[in-house]
């Protein structure tokens, strides 16, 4: 059927993040949070980074553009970042600000500008590709979780 | 999946609280660790919100905090309100070590940090402060699962401690299972089997005792006790002070080696502190810890602070100085009561004089040495002294931890420390300084210090070690007494209406009295006024504005109005200060400080309107009247609310003139401390 059409469809969208390595093991940790309380809990939670990476981001950027740069400021921002990153299981995007930080720690500053705005691309394209995500998701409504893919869980 | 309350709720700015005690504390007895009440602090939101998921899912009752600060107001406000916290290492507000240390000192709570840093130096900075479990972001619910056990650990361990039953061995067994579990599940990503299995182990301990149900009884640390661990530490070296030896040396009947054992990682913490933790001048101050440690040896280096530096380090905010005496006296009160009184006292006396009415407990705080110096009144103090006193007397509002914050002793940690600093310091420049200008002081004023009172307060300084019940009028005269205003609870001074206390403009130096509140209630004694009216009445001459410290000070009553207090007393402080430096008499501004307080305690009832200026004389009579009366022990009114400043010090000065030394006592009586304004 067309919904079962479209889980499918959701289910392959979902390991292709997996394979891809954009979201690892601690998304899975979330969507098993998620229950017939509050069936949206994982895309309030992807909203709620979304909406404060987005600024952050954009704060980082414009600080590490000027010429004195509060490097101190800087980590600290990215450090927070890396966290509630890492927390939603966003794997490439945890990576690349680990490797930013660890440049602008070496003083590297071109460097880090670099894997800044390659960090700032992974980001947009981890939204780019969760929101269609949940957007289906919302379409066939909240299913029974039987069609979880194995393999993505890691315990 | 939700916890059996519904009680968090989400709040951007503030934490949400979710608990309640005493519903599900049956609950929890029969299916702990479901309900556990968790705190979890992390500015992070999104972060936030999962972990209060995650827990919820785990059944706890969650309440979600952004803000380090908020979350230990909360955590103050109900002591036992949760059961175990844990927070992120990294916040903006604070540092979260520091929160660690905070809990750890004044609520003795888990707490279980949390990072996205995994890197080995911050897992050590955790565990050396104390952190019972570290966990790396991303933090996996099986993580959350296990926290459980750190409460079981911790009561297991404070009922063992409090049964002192001596089983040394069990303790060591706790303490060696707690250690082998923090390790595991700090590691918890790759140790998964092996916590679990000490997990098992400690349920089957665990099982044996009624977990949920065990409360936190305490070894009380009273000063002399820590003293004597101090002692013991000393003497051992700091490096090589175990437990057991410490144990042996004390030689306390009923104390165990766990008891000893946990107090030993405080006061390592306390050291590490002191030694290098740069302060910030956050209010959270181990309030706690500087009060026991006022005595320790660091201490002793501070004591060469001298009161330059403290001067220097200028006023400490008053809130901090509240902050910190909430803090400590938070923890003292967590503790026992004794370190309470203790740490009041000892803050006073680290303000300076002021506040070293408090009782003996003080002495223990205060150095011997300190005391000796402080017995000869503290008629005249350098400008440095002053300056110090100054000092002092603005933290003794806050409460004396702040005033070792400021003392730009090593940390703001050790509040104690400098207070203790300062009150040697002041010792030292009073007891010189005392005697010699005793009659100095009374010579501008003309009217003779309020020896009786100032000599209580004195030798109460000194050392606290007296009571201030039974103020030994020092040689000084009563002249140079004022700074001690002998804390005698019978006579209650409070209600005098000296209306010292409130005058606004002093607002620059507002202390916020916590402190004195704190002492006072501990204190229970009055402070005398005499004294401190004395040097009023020369400082105000000097100053003007001096006069309205005092009145700031004395318009407390200390019994009822631990609020009116604390205003006045930062009023006080700051008059005071203000006029020891005017007339760059110390004894003036140990006057003023323990006017101040006493001001504050006694004259609850009168809104110290005290105007300081002209007060002399009416001070004088005040003081006279009021001597008189607390003479005979009634704490009556002495003052009436409208009874201006002038007519204190009118009353102080004629009762000085008037007085033999013996009766100046106001005592400021039933300081009713209790609420301690944080």
């Amino acid at each position: 059927m067309e919904s079962s059409h479209l889980r499918q469809q959701i289910a392959a969208m979902r390991q292709s993040f997996f394979d891809e390595e954009i979201l690892d093991g601690q998304f899975c940790q979330l969507e098993r949070l998620e229950n017939r309380g509050n069936p949206n809990f994982v895309e309030e939670v992807l909203t709620m980074y979304f909406r404060d990476s987005t600024t952050l981001l954009q704060t980082v950027e414009q600080e590490i553009e000027t010429d004195t740069i509060d490097l101190a400021k800087v980590d600290m921002m990215l450090h927070k970042f890396k966290g509630s990153s890492a927390s939603i299981g966003a794997n490439k995007v945890r990576n690349n600000i680990t490797k930013t930080r660890q440049l602008l720690e070496e003083g590297n500053l071109e460097g880090a500008k670099l894997a800044f705005r390659e960090l700032r691309m992974e980001h947009d394209n981890l939204r780019a590709k969760l929101e269609p995500y949940f957007q289906q998701l919302r379409q066939v409504g909240p299913v029974e979780t039987a069609t979880r893919p194995k393999g993505s869980d890691h315990a | 999946m939700n916890s059996s309350s519904g009680k968090t709720y989400m709040s951007t700015s503030n934490c949400s609280t979710g608990r309640k005690a005493g519903d599900a504390a049956a609950a929890a007895a029969d299916q702990f660790p479901v309900g556990l009440r968790v705190l979890v602090v992390d500015d992070d939101p999104t972060c936030l919100m999962i972990l209060e998921k995650m827990l919820r899912t785990c059944l706890y009752e969650v309440t979600k905090c952004n803000r380090a600060e908020t979350a230990l107001s909360m955590l103050r406000e109900n002591k036992s309100g949760f059961d175990v916290v844990i927070s992120d290492v990294h916040m903006p507000d604070m540092d979260g070590f520091k929160l660690l240390e905070h809990i750890g000192l004044e609520m003795d709570l888990p707490v279980i940090m949390m990072s996205a840093d995994d890197g080995k130096h911050v897992v050590m900075k955790g565990v050396t402060h104390g952190a019972c479990d570290y966990l790396i972001k991303p933090v996996r619910i099986e993580a959350l699962k296990n926290i459980w056990q750190h409460v079981v650990r911790k009561r297991k361990n404070e009922w063992k401690d409090f049964e002192q039953s001596g089983s040394v061995e069990e303790g060591d067994r706790q303490l060696k299972q707690s250690e082998e579990a923090d390790y595991s599940s700090s590691a918890n990503e790759g140790n998964w089997k092996s916590s679990k299995r000490r997990k098992d182990d400690e349920d089957e301990t665990d099982e044996r005792d009624d977990t949920s149900s065990l409360k936190k009884p305490r070894v009380v640390w009273s000063v002399e006790l820590h003293q004597q661990f101090v002692a013991a530490v000393n003497q051992l070296g700091i490096d090589k002070a175990v437990p057991k030896k410490i144990l042996e040396l004390m030689n306390v009947p009923g104390l165990t080696r766990e008891n000893v054992a946990s107090h030993l990682q405080k006061y390592r913490l306390y050291l590490r502190r002191l030694s290098g933790v740069s302060q910030h001048p956050s209010n959270l101050n181990n309030s706690f810890m500087s009060p026991q440690e006022a005595t320790f040896g660091p201490l002793s280096s501070l004591n060469g602070l001298d009161l330059q530096t403290l001067a220097a380090t200028g006023q400490l905010p008053a809130q901090s100085l509240v902050t910190l005496q909430a803090a400590g006296l938070g923890q003292s009160t967590g503790k026992s009561g004794i370190p309470m009184p203790l740490v009041d006292q000892r803050n006073i006396f680290s303000f300076e004089n002021p506040k070293i009415r408090f009782r003996e407990g003080q002495q223990h705080v205060n150095n011997n040495k300190q005391m000796n110096l402080l017995h000869g009144i503290p008629t005249t103090m350098e400008p440095k002294q002053l300056a110090g006193l100054h000092h002092g007397a603005q933290s003794m509002g806050n409460l004396n931890m702040q005033v070792a914050s400021h003392g730009s002793q090593s940390s703001q940690n050790n509040p104690l420390l400098m207070q203790m600093a300062q009150p040697q310091v002041r010792g030292q420049m009073l007891n010189d300084t005392s005697l010699g200008h005793a009659p100095r002081l009374l010579a501008p004023m003309g009217q003779p210090i309020l020896s009786n009172g100032v000599a209580a307060n004195v030798s109460t300084r000194n050392g606290i070690q007296e009571n201030i019940r039974a103020p030994s009028y020092n040689p000084v005269s009563q002249t140079s007494s004022m700074l001690n205003f002998p804390m005698n609870h019978a006579s209650e001074l409070p209600r005098n209406s000296f209306p010292l206390g409130s005058t606004p403009g002093i607002s620059s130096l507002t202390p916020k009295v916590a402190f004195q509140e704190d002492v006072n209630s501990d204190i229970k004694g009055s402070v005398g006024f005499l004294p401190s009216y004395d040097i009023f009445n020369d400082l105000n001459q000097h100053k003007p504005q001096n006069w309205e410290l005092q009145n700031v000070g004395m318009t407390f009553d200390t019994s009822q109005h631990s609020n009116s207090l604390q205003g006045n007393l930062n009023h006080a402080h700051s008059v005071l200060v203000q006029q020891g430096f005017s007339s760059g008499q110390v004894n003036g501004q140990n006057r003023s400080a323990t006017v101040v307080s006493k001001a504050m305690f006694s004259s609850g009832d009168s809104t110290g309107h005290v105007n300081a200026q002209n007060g002399n004389q009416h001070l004088n009579s005040l003081l006279v009247d009021s001597t008189v009366r607390v003479k005979s022990e009634t704490p009556t009114n002495l003052y009436p609310d409208d009874f201006g400043q002038e007519d204190l010090m009118s009353a102080l000065l004629k009762q000085q003139d008037a007085m033999a030394p013996a009766e100046h006592e106001f005592d400021f009586d039933g300081y009713s401390l209790d609420n301690i304004p944080v």
